[in-house]
């Protein structure tokens, strides 16, 4: 069950995506996410959708796996369409049954609103699927740095979300390791009436969240034997460098923004 | 009850770049009242072949027979608490699947699970905390207020007052200190000799698998390598070390000593007892002829 999730998860193949610097990555994704909201019509979308379709190839990464990891939220993306199909009421009525009824606005904007969403998804996806989460946390920490003139805690943001991107798997193994065990003691997680299946979740996360607090423990610890203090004076063993590729990719992109502004209507 | 597994493989993660190929072509048949022992190294799909074991992973080729029930690849397999309550699976550190506020429920929880009553459940719980070697003062205590140790043996416990009829374990002692080690592998060997349990162990210690098993598994990259009686397995220390692996600390003791002596003992002794009165009878007829 835990093996297909995918959100969050780094797949280890060498690609043009995966060699560039996370830097410029998360700068295409903030970007892409401002520039999703100039498209309004079927010839930006085309264009957004010839964008991503380019990130995809250049990330290698399989289309399987893409729909693998679309796959949960796909429900998300049916729901959001639904919402604007019936509940639109502007243009011809394209189709009537009782008190359904279809407008064609609804139809359309359902459309794009869901493409909207997928293609939002699909890049996000792909920024962590050719991105290591350290290597994340080091550009975030790094774009983020102008703040500490403001004494926003940069460095102990980074540390956060780079622990807790790196107890996800952790967490993960632990979760079916319990499940099994609980199995085994004769609960059904996957089965039977849903009343038994919302009880069979206490004995999954009280001794998830036990040992969560445990290693949280531990790891404070043993970070405070190694002389662990903080962000002020510590050298980073790997160094971020800016290729021309990067800026390259992001010409691309404000190309992209420049098409969407001309053919926008 | 009989298990055995059949041209058993299994995959991890299939149809993704994460598949990975956990064992392959295993054929492993466990005999009703055996003690069965599993040795192998990390990754060498020990786990993978214990949680067939019970059902919990369903082969991805082969079959699996688990006394009168077939479980197929490719195929839902529905209504299995059946098979979880006859095999009881001690997984490795168990303490972390305790979750109740006193031990009296947590072990209650299993054999509730698969329909027993509170009231018998109860019964069962102050037998097994005995079993244990736990006063029954503990059935109002927190799981998470002892030690260790302690709550080590009330999550088996739990596994016990399930009354299974073969009981697999999971490397039980790990990180338990030498008595509390000695101590439960003799309560197991006991409740197998007592009510003649099916047991099998997955473990990383020659000294437990030579003193308890009547047959060793010895697993390695996702095959069985050898099996047999303990005797005959140790009996060739080279097969084992070449796969890293080594003989239990006596049988390299009675190697050492034979070539001190330069005299082949009959076989290899895997208990102090019948190697020692072998070797002094050994010295007593060589003091004789001389």
């Amino acid at each position: 069950m835990m093996g297909k999730m995918i959100i969050g998860r780094f797949v280890p193949i060498d690609s043009l995506l995966h060699r560039l610097d996370p830097r410029s990555k998360l700068i295409i994704v903030f970007l892409f996410i401002c520039i999703v909201f100039l498209a309004n019509n079927a010839a930006t979308y085309f264009i957004l959708a010839v964008y991503v379709g380019l990130m995809i190839m250049l990330s290698k990464v399989p289309f399987r796996y893409i729909y693998l990891g679309l796959r949960p939220i796909l429900w998300l993306i049916l729901f959001t369409f639904c919402l604007h199909l019936f509940f639109t009421k502007d243009g011809n009525l394209l189709f009537e049954y009782g008190w359904i009824k279809i407008y064609e606005e609804g139809l359309r904007m359902g459309i794009l609103i869901s493409l909207r969403f997928f293609l939002l998804i699909i890049m996000t996806s792909l920024l962590t699927l050719t991105t290591t989460p350290i290597e994340l946390t080091d550009a975030l920490e790094t774009l983020l740095a102008p703040l500490k003139k403001v004494r926003f805690p940069v460095h102990e943001l980074a540390l956060m979300m780079s622990i807790s991107l790196r107890f996800i798997p952790t967490l993960m193994d632990e979760t079916e390791k319990i499940m099994k065990a609980q199995m085994a003691r004769g609960v059904e997680f996957s089965s039977g009436p849903i009343k038994n299946r919302i009880k069979a979740i206490v004995p999954l996360l009280i001794p998830l969240f036990v040992n969560a607090f445990k290693r949280a423990e531990e790891l404070a610890t043993a970070m405070e034997a190694r002389g662990y203090q903080g962000g002020d004076g510590r050298t980073k063993y790997r160094q971020l460098i800016w290729k021309q590729m990067d800026s390259v990719m992001i010409i691309l992109l404000v190309l992209v923004a420049g098409l969407l502004l001309v053919f926008k209507s | 009850m009989d298990i055995s597994l059949q041209k058993v493989a299994y995959r991890y993660q299939e149809n993704t770049p994460f598949e990975t190929l956990a064992i392959k072509d295993v054929d492993i048949n466990i005999t009703s009242g055996s003690y069965t022992a599993i040795i192998g190294h990390t990754g060498s799909g020990k786990s993978t072949v214990l949680q067939h074991l019970n059902a919990l992973l369903t082969p991805t080729s082969g079959n699996v027979v688990i006394g009168d029930r077939l479980i197929e690849s490719g195929r839902k397999n529905k209504n299995l608490a059946p098979i979880r309550q006859k095999v009881g699976i001690v997984f490795q550190f168990p303490e972390s699947q305790l979750f109740e506020e006193t031990v009296e429920k947590d072990i209650c929880f299993g054999p509730m699970n698969f329909g027993v009553s509170e009231e018998e459940a109860k019964h069962r719980a102050k037998k097994a905390l005995r079993e244990v070697g736990l006063s029954e003062e503990y059935l109002t205590k927190s799981p998470f207020d002892l030690s260790g140790g302690q709550m080590r043996r009330v999550a088996i416990a739990g596994v016990l007052a399930m009354e299974p009829e073969v009981l697999v374990l999971d490397e039980p002692t790990a990180g338990l200190d030498p008595r509390g080690r000695k101590e439960i592998m003799d309560m197991f060997y006991r409740l197998h000799k007592e009510r003649n349990l099916t047991t099998i162990l997955v473990t990383h210690s020659m000294e437990d698998a030579a003193i308890y098993a009547d047959k060793i598994v010895i697993m390695n990259k996702g095959n069985v390598y050898k099996e047999g009686e303990p005797e005959a397995i140790f009996s060739n220390s080279e097969d084992l070390i070449e796969i890293g692996l080594n003989v239990p600390d006596i049988v390299r003791f009675q190697q050492k000593l034979e070539t001190l002596l330069g005299y082949k003992l009959d076989r290899v002794h895997l208990n102090m007892e019948t190697f020692i009165m072998e070797v002094s009878d050994h010295l007593k007829k060589k003091e004789d002829n001389q």
